[in-house]
């Protein structure tokens, strides 16, 4: 039975080679912007389960990848352009804008890269999106923008773009450590009437053809994505949701702390890459 | 009058439906399936499986969708098969059918931690989809069909 499993595997092997070659030439390619050189694979930090960490870009088609190396044929600039606009918008009670507080929205540089992380003023392990919220209800007397409308994912592109190109750098530690081990033991475990977990298909066989789809290593560092299955912008927590669905299992509600505690776990597994949001996927 | 004839009707439809339903020899249960080494000696249904049917289950994407995952010559006619799982062809040179029906019920009774999914394993994961609890992937008589289907795959 032992020798049945390595031929088997070797065979595997073999013809996951000779397709990955023929098909996705892009695993080698670089992405440039503007003349600048972003990370998409680099060999990953101690600690990692990874050897070496690779974007979701390099698992994409030539034609997939040419929409993010070009910001003019970036469909998600489009929401970044509506994200510098709300910028400068003023709304709610108090009559400001997020630029009359915080002027040149440049000035949050390097806040993605560091999403999730603990809010002492909101208690909790934040997102984006909800430091967001918390600056639209409690600054600006605003309503709340739900999760995944067009103005929330507006603003976390334009935000996010703020950090394009700067490594993935969010603390595991402090208060942040709870979070980041409740997020490794959701990681890990399997879910739904197919019994997969994330580490089965995205630890265990990135690189390898799902049908048409070739895995990737479920990278969070491009988001909101501009995904072309969707046909716009899209959240981490969407993405999730997703994956849970496809295990054909119950997914965790969206902004739920299994969700927050997902996302920073996940993000740290891209330590040593580089922000790209917006990105671009299949 | 009409209205209690309705329900005759009714009555008389849910009784065939019912009996056919029924399985002719009587159906091993999920949780009873008895494994040695990973292999099941029995058949699920007690009898021989459909192979021409099996081959419709294994490529289609709600049931065995197993093209998804395992690459096999004899479905070239489906487009993209996947890599994540062992080239299926020639699997009936290296497995027996008892193996064979051990490892559609669940392989990992042979494969511990292997991500495929066992096909005859009723709630093996917790959150599963609310229309989908208590039930298996696949039917005892499709796995017994992909079984005798898989037994055709020789090299």
């Amino acid at each position: 039975m032992k020798r049945t499993m390595i031929a088997t595997s070797a065979a595997a092997l073999i013809a996951g080679l000779t397709t990955a070659t023929a098909v996705f030439a892009g695993e080698e390619d670089e992405l440039v912007i503007d003349g600048e050189t972003l990370v998409t694979k680099a060999p990953a930090p101690e600690g990692s389960p990874f050897s070496e960490v690779i974007s979701g870009w390099r698992f994409r088609s030539d034609e997939t990848q040419a929409l993010q190396m070009d910001d003019f044929d970036n469909p998600g600039m489009i929401y970044v352009d509506q994200g510098l606009d709300l910028w400068e918008a003023a709304d709610g009670s108090e009559g400001k804008s997020c630029a009359d507080c915080h002027g040149d929205i440049a000035g949050f540089a390097g806040l993605r890269a560091a999403m999730p992380k603990w809010s002492e003023e909101l208690g909790t392990l934040a997102t984006m999106e909800e430091l967001i919220n918390y600056s639209r209800t409690e600054h600006m007397g605003a309503e709340p923008w739900k999760w995944e409308s067009n103005e929330m994912l507006s603003m976390t592109a334009a935000i996010g773009l703020q950090s394009r190109g700067m490594p993935v750098d969010v603390a595991t530690d402090g208060p942040a450590e709870t979070w980041w081990e409740k997020g490794r033991e959701i990681y890990y475990t399997r879910f739904g009437q197919l019994d997969f977990s994330c580490a089965n298909c995205h630890e265990d066989n990135y690189g390898n053809m799902l049908r048409a789809d070739h895995l990737s290593q479920g990278q969070i560092n491009g988001f909101p994505v501009y995904r072309l299955k969707w046909g716009g912008l899209g959240s981490i927590d969407r993405r999730f949701k997703g994956c849970v669905e496809d295990t054909r299992g119950v997914p965790f509600a969206v902004g739920s702390d299994e969700m927050k505690a997902l996302e920073l776990y996940v993000a740290s597994r891209g330590t040593g890459l580089v922000i790209e949001t917006p990105s671009v996927r299949q | 009058m009409m209205r209690n004839l309705h329900v005759k009707e009714w009555g008389i439809a849910f009784a065939a439906l019912f009996a056919l339903s029924l399985p002719a020899m009587a159906e091993t249960a999920p949780g009873d399936v008895a494994f040695a080494d990973g292999a099941v000696e029995q058949s699920l249904t007690g009898g021989a499986g459909d192979a021409e049917n099996g081959r419709a289950v294994f490529v289609d994407r709600s049931l065995g969708n197993c093209v998804t995952c395992h690459a096999n010559s004899d479905v070239a006619d489906v487009p993209f098969h996947g890599e994540v799982g062992p080239t299926l062809d020639g699997v009936a040179d290296r497995w027996t059918e008892a193996e064979l029906r051990g490892l559609v019920v669940n392989s990992k009774m042979i494969f511990e931690g292997t991500i495929m999914p066992g096909f005859y394993v009723k709630d093996p994961a917790p959150r599963v989809r609310e229309d989908l609890v208590g039930k298996t992937i696949l039917t005892a008589s499709e796995v017994e069909d992909v079984v005798a289907y898989l037994r055709t795959l020789k090299e």
